[in-house]
């Protein structure tokens, strides 16, 4: 057995109420390492030879939780989302922070596999070696305040109950769904401690067709045993004095970026992209530490960046409304994105879509996409259910966040995201919406655009990328440089926060993982070979795609045609990006990554990663 | 600072928590060699998300729990005041889990002893990470003999109070 992992994970099949624990062989988990990266090689292997016909949000689909060696030694907890997405179709590793990825370690379990579907709501809890189903039929339709509330008590009761003599419990760590996954919205996410998310992907959906509210887990044991303890220590303070040193998220977050992406480096959403670029210092983050913050400093397990804060609404309309920062992410898609430009109407904003279990990306961007349709007058006041739907209307963007979650008249097609609401309203409409729709391959861009070419991103980050507009795993040319997707799928893989990683030598990250699991990881072996074959399958799983949508690399390798409109003002007024370009990296892209013309992985570049079964089912699509 | 010479004490003030659980890291690593959550002598509380705060020995002056053992496992450090668990003696009964006013003992996730808070010999590791990131939610004061025993809160007052002071009335919703 490898050191640094559990060694099993936990696998319950919630048709049959049974559960049972699954093991894999060490040269396994040394090639998939955890996470977003073993995520994919199971649900290949499970459902690999039908994958076109699993329908997401079936009870074929298998939901996967998994940590990784370095979940609970990387500072900064976090736990790893994985499926059939029922947004890409594809597979996304899609993590969220929080105690749940230690706290399962602690119970023995690397992670945790669910099958088939209940008949009714159950949680799921895991006390070390213990494993129940239990009813949540009084949780089913809680906002995320009251589940949390509800779970927290009911579990630690329970708890008290069965080890009298132990003292008090800490509360169990767990995800759940709001009513947005139990209504299947493929915009809903798995979320956790009332504002974090798993948000890319859509596995909030894929929890309520199981009928599960959450997974709930209380771990008594240690981390699994490292190998070599001291260097272990050596790391984690090499990672704490880093990010000791970034003042800027440890001060400020990363809602430091709802101005300064805008103003600065003009790549924010605005009005749905129509531009990226605003200089509202209404905006500026020292606005959200005056008027509502009410905590400066708040972390998930082991984290010394504390990017969170805790902000509240005092007074006003929006009066009671609670969230986090909001985070960048929130800040521009809840804000900005909608015309909205007050701290007061942001954080409102992202604690009704915490409350609903709703993705702030994901349902920002499909509600800009409904804003801007709005404008153009081609969604009128009466298809929205009597919602003026106008710029900058924080009461009108909530009662259609409701409808969403609800799937209420309009609400039930944006509920399908915005690709497929763009294909659904373009239908009735008669018209070609996806002109509007920010997205890519059936996910939503994150709130960086690449217009300006002042951020981070490339012309090809979003168009290549095995996981679509997720702007955590970004693509770029060298397909082994600095900005490629193959450094993501380790910390996703790994299972520990990226934003701790940020500024550390390339290499800690994989002396970390050899002093924990006493195995050699050298750059160029993750970088060339196992962060590679993690991408092939990826990306055959994503062309395989279906059952409702399927994906051409001609067509949707490539940038929402937003971004080929110029930018409309500020400092990069008139820039864009350049087809031909686009076109062409696209096409090195496809070469770097032994793709053929067509964009589909060659037989020999499958070959030399092992995945020779994967040809076959490839054939069809060539 | 307090002087290595004389007696110290934790001071906690939850409000700067910012809930990392450094202190559970420290806390493991020195008496257990490992990172292990349960068995750390100080606990992050999270029962209301944001109101997370560091459960720890008070060292009452009384010495309730020391009191209370039938077994005389537990002893006070004439050096530190810290209460010492003498886990040969200790059969794991919780009485001094409940003398205790916070209910802060709690039972070895897997041996069969209590575990309380030791002060690590006077150089309490918790502190030094706690102060090290700046939050200094944990500090290190002398004890000079001021009613510590208030500081004895059961996770579910202390839990109460810190999120009425984040979220006002509102937090009675999330309680």
């Amino acid at each position: 057995m490898i050191l640094g992992y559990a060694g099993k994970c936990l696998e319950v099949n919630l048709s049959t109420r049974r559960d049972k624990e699954v093991t894999f062989d060490d040269e396994v988990l040394k090639d998939f390492v955890g996470g977003r990266g073993l995520a994919t090689k199971i649900l290949w292997d499970r459902l690999g030879n039908k994958w076109e016909s699993i329908e997401p949000l079936g009870p074929e689909n298998v939901l996967l939780l998994l940590t990784g060696p370095l979940t609970g030694y990387f500072p900064g907890g976090r736990i790893c989302v994985s499926g059939k997405s029922p947004q890409s179709n594809g597979v996304v590793g899609s993590t969220v922070g929080g105690e749940l990825g230690v706290e399962l370690r602690c119970t023995g379990y690397d992670g945790i596999i669910i099958t088939g579907e209940s008949q009714k709501p159950v949680y799921l809890f895991v006390k070390d070696s213990d494993v129940e189903i239990r009813d949540a039929s009084h949780i089913w339709g809680k906002d995320a305040k009251q589940t949390v509330r509800i779970l927290n008590k009911e579990c630690r009761e329970l708890l008290k109950k069965r080890y009298q003599r132990y003292g008090e419990f800490k509360e169990p760590a767990k995800v759940y769904i709001g009513p947005a996954g139990e209504n299947m919205v493929r915009t809903a996410v798995v979320a956790a401690k009332w504002t974090h998310a798993a948000g890319y992907g859509g596995y909030g959906a894929v929890m309520g067709s199981k009928k599960l509210k959450a997974v709930v887990v209380k771990g008594t044991g240690p981390l699994p045993e490292a190998a070599d303890m001291k260097k272990v220590k050596r790391f984690i303070k090499a990672v704490d004095r880093n990010a000791y040193d970034n003042k800027l998220w440890r001060r400020w977050g990363t809602g430091a970026g709802g101005y300064t992406v805008g103003a600065k480096s003009s790549s924010e959403p605005v009005r749905n992209w129509q531009d990226e670029w605003h200089d509202e210092t209404s905006y500026g983050v020292s606005e959200f530490e005056n008027r509502v913050w009410v905590k400066g400093c708040w972390a998930d397990f082991g984290c010394p960046t504390n990017c969170l804060k805790i902000a509240m609404v005092k007074s006003g309309p929006f009066k009671g409304a609670i969230t986090d920062n909001p985070d960048y992410e929130l800040q521009a898609y809840l804000g900005p994105n909608l015309g909205l430009f007050t701290p007061e109407e942001n954080v409102y904003m992202a604690s009704l879509i915490d409350d609903l279990g709703l993705c702030g990306i994901q349902t920002g961007n499909v509600l800009g996409f409904a804003a801007e349709l709005f404008q153009r007058r081609i969604l009128t006041k009466e298809d929205l259910d009597g919602i003026e739907l106008k710029w900058g209307d924080a009461k009108a963007f909530g009662e259609l966040a409701k409808k969403i979650a609800y799937k209420q008249g309009i609400g039930d097609i944006l509920a399908e995201g915005t690709y497929r609401a763009a294909l659904k309203i373009g239908k009735m409409k008669k018209k070609d919406l996806l002109q509007y729709a920010v997205t890519s391959k059936g996910i939503a861009i994150g709130a960086h655009g690449i217009r300006s070419q002042k951020d981070y991103p490339h012309s090809i980050s979003y168009a290549c990328g095995v996981q679509g507009g997720d702007h955590t795993s970004t693509t770029a040319l060298p397909i082994d440089g600095p900005g490629s997707e193959v450094w993501e799928i380790f910390n996703d893989s790994g299972v520990f926060c990226n934003f701790n990683s940020f500024g550390l030598p390339r290499n800690l990250r994989f002396d970390l993982y050899e002093a924990v699991t006493g195995l050699e990881m050298t750059r160029d072996d993750w970088s060339k070979n196992k962060a590679m074959r993690i991408l092939q399958m990826q990306r055959v799983l994503l062309l395989l795609g279906g059952p409702d949508l399927k994906w051409t690399p001609e067509t949707h390798d490539d940038n929402p045609s937003r971004f080929y409109e110029p930018l409309p003002s500020g400092p990069y007024k008139g820039k864009a990006a350049d087809k031909n370009n686009v076109r062409e990296d696209v096409r090195k892209y496809y070469t770097e990554a032994g793709w053929d013309e067509k964009g589909i992985p060659k037989p020999e570049t499958l070959t030399k990663f092992g995945l020779q079964k994967m040809n076959k089912t490839l054939d069809k699509l060539r | 600072m307090a002087s290595k010479k004389q007696p110290i004490w934790i001071a906690r003030e939850p409000t700067k928590c910012s809930g990392c659980r450094k202190c559970e890291i420290a806390c493991s690593l020195h008496h257990e060699n490992r990172i292990w959550p349960e068995a750390s002598r100080v606990r992050v509380f999270m029962l209301v998300p944001g109101a997370d705060f560091p459960h720890l020995c008070a060292q009452c002056e009384n010495y309730p729990c020391v009191e209370a053992c039938p077994f005389k496992a537990l002893s006070t450090s004439k050096k530190t005041g810290a209460v010492l668990v003498n886990v040969e003696k200790c059969t794991a009964c919780g009485k001094c889990i409940d003398a205790c006013p916070g209910r802060i003992p709690h039972m070895h996730p897997a041996e069969k002893h209590v575990v309380i808070c030791d002060l690590c010999n006077g150089n309490p590791q918790c502190v030094k990470v706690c102060e090290e990131g700046g939050w200094n939610a944990l500090t290190e004061v002398p004890r000079q003999g001021s009613a510590y025993k208030i500081h004895a809160r059961t996770p579910d007052e202390m839990s109460r109070d810190l999120a009425i002071k984040l979220y006002g009335e509102q937090a009675e919703e999330f309680i």
